[in-house]
């Protein structure tokens, strides 16, 4: 049953981003990828990973998505067509994603995973967030600070790079 | 002992070099005549200490067992390049060389003082003045060397001297390409004469002098047997060593450069081109006759040029109508002279007779020749023009002019008493013991030199009465001291018992009168004289009927049987033709075409790469994408193996 | 882990959305749909590190906490692109990539 569920996330997930990638439309690829991000949700729920699930869902498809379609508002004509892409472009640039693909695939395939058997269930929010702020051993409390200066200093960044020059514009 | 006193000699060009240096550098700042004062003391002080020197030394110290020594009283090591090869710096007291401190100081002090007269109100009066001094300098530091290079050294400074001194006249596009031409021919000459040097200190592991001539001298002994292309080496190297002087002392072809370095003033001609420059090649191969005999080949070779060369310029100068080029070609027929004396000249007493011979014509020449040339100058400055058909009966005019003119005339003729025939008999005497052919060529040069020698004197100073638009006037008194001292220089210094001061290996020897020369040379001499008389005493038209009759002799003889054109021919068509524009278009095409060659290449490659830094951003993607590929495709398959 | 699927299964997936996601960013000409390209790619890899997590180390949590700080990354990093692109957007009119392109030889 989680077999067939899986092959179905695992079909939605492709199809929806190779429709992202050749849309003509841009609105439409911006959707396209809304449904990549929570077929991608629906596969880390199916992995008992509900958290991150939830901060897929929020922070990915909720909130990128969302900018990316602002950004397409404030820029793009919708209605006009995306142009097409040049023949020689694409050829070139399929070759090598399928070329690199074959690649990584049978350097995965003949390298032996260890697989372990578990069944813990849903990790608990409570777990999350100690580990999240603890500083022993396997605490991640140093990126956790790094990440705030982070987002710090890339919304300082939007701000300026998006503001209005002073001068004439 | 004896060298301490011969060291004064080092301030004669101590102080003729602070004289050029002080005049050339604030000339222009002091009063010309200061100047020329500066220069000419100078030059007097160099003169007496170069007469006391030749008093001491020929009559008090010289002496030594017997021989006349070779001193040095100054070397100081200059340059050391191997234990084997040093160059010094010095100064070398020998028979000929205290000759010819005597000779160049004499004259030159002569000049100095004719050009206070001749050259004043000239603009460039304190320019001439340093230039003479550099001359006087450099040619007295060229009797004075010790050894080969720096005879060398100063050999290249006379030339330079002698180009300043010719294009004195810079405005002048003739005195510029004649002091252009005299440079460039000397320079040419001295290529031969610096290949043999370096051949000879190859082959004899020194330059000095007195190594090279001393008794247990390796110079011949080293190139014995040694011979390249069927000629031995000595030879070939004491030839090459002959081309340098013979270009410096215009013998035949080099001979070019001479008439046209007439467009100097005349005291420049008088002293560098008459009596001490041309005459410093007689002095190489005088100064290297110990090696010359080693080579005697060489020495015939030496021998025919002089001889040819004294009866082509002798040929030559009997058509010439400007004053100054008779005289210039006098000059190359007079050192042919003595060039032919010393290739006909033995070594050691008796057979020395030709050397001797060929000093003492030098000493004798400088004198009456000198006097020759300020004698034209002061006409020259009287009527203002260069061309005898333009003068005639001066003698009303400038009477102490022509006497001591007549007595420069009488004296090159080889009338005695005056000094010319003394010497040139000692040199017939020489020719007539080793080859009669030589002997009866310059029996009949000496006929023509009398011959032309009188025409000049005929046409300028003779013939009725000619009326001139300005009244010709003597010369000023400086000018006149000057002629009136080599008159009797000339008058006298025949007299001088040269054999006994100056010979081949330093030892005096006894001459006796050979009347059977002596008479048919002054016989030839007089006939030469009646014969000017005859053409150019009175006016008529003898001259013309007689050039008429040898029509084709005449017009070679009047264009120098077109030597110049052949050499211009030869540089044009052989020189730049065939050999320096070859090498112009390599140098053009190849050499820089190769570095324009390479900045084109770098230029095309890098318009081609630089499409690699497009700015597309996807452009740069891809690259990197597949570069990541790459790598991980050389990982696997390399690392796998 | 979900039953009957190994882990490659879900390798190929992760794979497979990553070189479409580079496929995308190689070819397309509006710098939005590239920014849409690279979030795919940035998906990804937050999968990779999921399901290493999930099946090869079940009781440690750093693929987890690793996949965590992927997306606040990504989120942020999307945030900056979209400011540099109305920044292109105004002074060029347009947002076609191939007009961005001051920074060459």
């Amino acid at each position: 049953m989680e077999k067939i569920i899986f092959y179905l996330i695992a079909a939605v997930i492709i199809v929806f981003s190779v429709l992202t990638v050749t849309s003509k439309k841009i609105l439409r690829a911006a959707v396209y990828l809304l449904f990549v991000l929570i077929a991608t949700a629906g596969l880390y729920f199916m992995l008992n990973y509900n958290f991150l699930a939830a901060v897929q869902l929020t922070v990915y498809s909720g909130g990128i998505v969302v900018l990316i379609v602002f950004a397409v508002l404030l820029t793009a004509h919708m209605e006009s067509d995306l142009e097409p892409v040049g023949r020689m472009k694409s050829l070139f640039a399929g070759l090598l994603s399928i070329a690199g693909a074959g690649v990584t695939l049978f350097a995965m395939y003949s390298f032996p995973f260890k697989e372990v058997e578990s069944s813990t269930g849903a990790y608990d929010i409570k777990a999350i967030g100690l580990k999240l702020l603890s500083y022993g051993d396997y605490g991640y409390i140093l990126p956790f600070e790094v990440i705030s200066v982070l987002l710090l200093a890339a919304m300082i960044a939007a701000i300026i790079i998006a503001k209005k020059s002073v001068s004439n514009d | 002992m004896h060298t301490e006193l011969f060291s004064n000699t080092i301030w004669i060009l101590v102080v003729l070099f602070f004289a050029f240096v002080i005049v050339g550098l604030f000339g222009n700042r002091l009063k010309p005549m200061l100047s020329g004062a500066i220069s000419t003391a100078a030059i007097l002080f160099a003169a007496v200490i170069s007469y006391t020197t030749a008093y001491f030394y020929f009559f008090e110290q010289g002496m030594i067992d017997g021989k006349y020594a070779m001193l040095i009283p100054f070397e100081h090591e200059w340059l050391r390049f191997a234990d084997t090869l040093i160059i010094n710096m010095g100064i070398m007291i020998d028979p000929i060389s205290v000759m010819m401190l005597v000779v160049v100081t004499t004259v030159s002090s002569m000049v100095h003082i004719y050009s206070f007269g001749y050259m004043k109100g000239e603009k460039g009066f304190e320019r001439y003045y340093a230039f003479l001094s550099l001359f006087s300098f450099s040619m007295l530091g060229l009797v004075m060397s010790t050894n080969l290079f720096q005879m060398y050294i100063f050999w290249e400074l006379v030339g330079v001297s002698s180009y300043l001194l010719i294009g004195f006249y810079y405005q002048k596009p003739s005195a510029v390409a004649a002091s252009k031409k005299a440079f460039i021919v000397t320079r040419f000459a001295d290529l031969g004469f610096l290949i043999g040097i370096l051949l000879l200190s190859y082959y004899t592991r020194t330059f000095d002098f007195a190594t090279l001539l001393g008794p247990d001298s390796t110079a011949i002994s080293s190139m014995t047997g040694l011979s390249f292309m069927g000629i031995s080496t000595i030879t070939w190297v004491m030839v090459l060593i002959f081309m340098g002087g013979a270009g410096k002392s215009a013998m035949f072809p080099l001979h070019i450069w001479l008439p046209d370095a007439m467009e100097g003033p005349t005291p420049v001609s008088a002293l560098i081109h008459a009596a001490t420059m041309v005459v410093a090649g007689v002095f190489l191969v005088a100064r290297l006759f110990g090696i010359y005999i080693g080579a005697p080949d060489a020495l015939a070779v030496i021998a025919f040029i002089g001889a040819f060369t004294s009866l082509f310029a002798a040929i030559i100068a009997v058509t010439q109508n400007d004053i100054k080029r008779v005289l210039a070609f006098s000059t190359i027929s007079q050192i042919g002279y003595m060039m032919l004396a010393l290739g006909v000249s033995g070594y050691g007493g008796e057979e020395g007779l030709g050397f001797m011979a060929s000093m003492f014509h030098l000493f004798t020449h400088a004198m009456f020749k000198a006097l020759l040339f300020l004698g034209a100058g002061a006409v020259i400055h009287a009527v203002h023009s260069n061309y005898m058909s333009e003068m005639g009966s001066l003698r009303k005019y400038l009477p102490i002019t022509h006497i001591t003119f007549l007595i420069a005339a009488l004296a090159i003729s080889g009338i005695p008493p005056f000094a010319g025939f003394f010497s040139k008999d000692e040199i017939l005497v020489a020719a007539w013991a080793n080859n009669q052919l030589y002997f009866w060529t310059e029996w009949f040069v000496a006929g023509l030199t009398a011959f032309y020698m009188f025409r000049l004197y005929f046409s300028v100073f003779c013939g009725e009465n000619r009326n001139y638009e300005k009244k010709p006037h003597e010369a000023p008194v400086s000018m006149l001291i000057a002629l009136v001292y080599l008159a009797i220089a000339s008058a006298v210094v025949g007299f001088i018992p040269f054999s006994q001061l100056v010979t081949s290996d330093g030892i005096p020897f006894d001459i006796h009168f050979h009347w059977n020369i002596a008479l048919p040379s002054i016989g030839i001499a007089l006939v030469g004289i009646g014969i000017a008389a005859w053409m150019y005493l009175k006016p008529g038209t003898a001259a013309d009927k007689m050039a008429a009759s040898m029509p084709g002799l005449y017009k070679l003889s009047l264009n120098k049987f077109y030597i110049d054109e052949v050499w211009l021919w030869i540089t044009h068509k052989i020189i730049f033709k065939g050999i320096s524009t070859p090498i112009a278009w390599f140098d053009k095409h190849v050499v820089d075409g190769s570095m324009n060659g390479i900045a084109w290449v770098t230029q095309r490659v890098s318009e081609k790469s630089k499409g690699l830094q497009s700015g597309q951003l996807q452009q740069y993607g891809y690259a990197m994408v597949l570069g990541a590929v790459a790598f991980v495709l050389l990982l696997l398959y390399w690392g796998a193996r | 882990m979900i039953e009957g699927i190994g882990v490659f299964d879900v390798l190929v997936v992760s794979t497979a959305m990553f070189f479409i996601g580079i496929y995308g960013f190689l070819v397309r000409k509006n710098l939005i749909t590239i920014l849409m390209s690279v979030e795919l790619v940035l998906n990804a890899v937050v999968i990779n590190f999921v399901i290493f997590n999930k099946y090869l180390y079940p009781e440690m949590l750093q693929g987890y906490m690793f996949g965590l700080f992927a997306i606040g990354i990504a989120a942020a990093e999307a945030a900056v692109a979209i400011a540099i692109i109305l920044n292109v957007f105004r002074r060029m009119k347009g947002i076609d990539v191939e007009h961005v392109d001051t920074m060459k030889y």
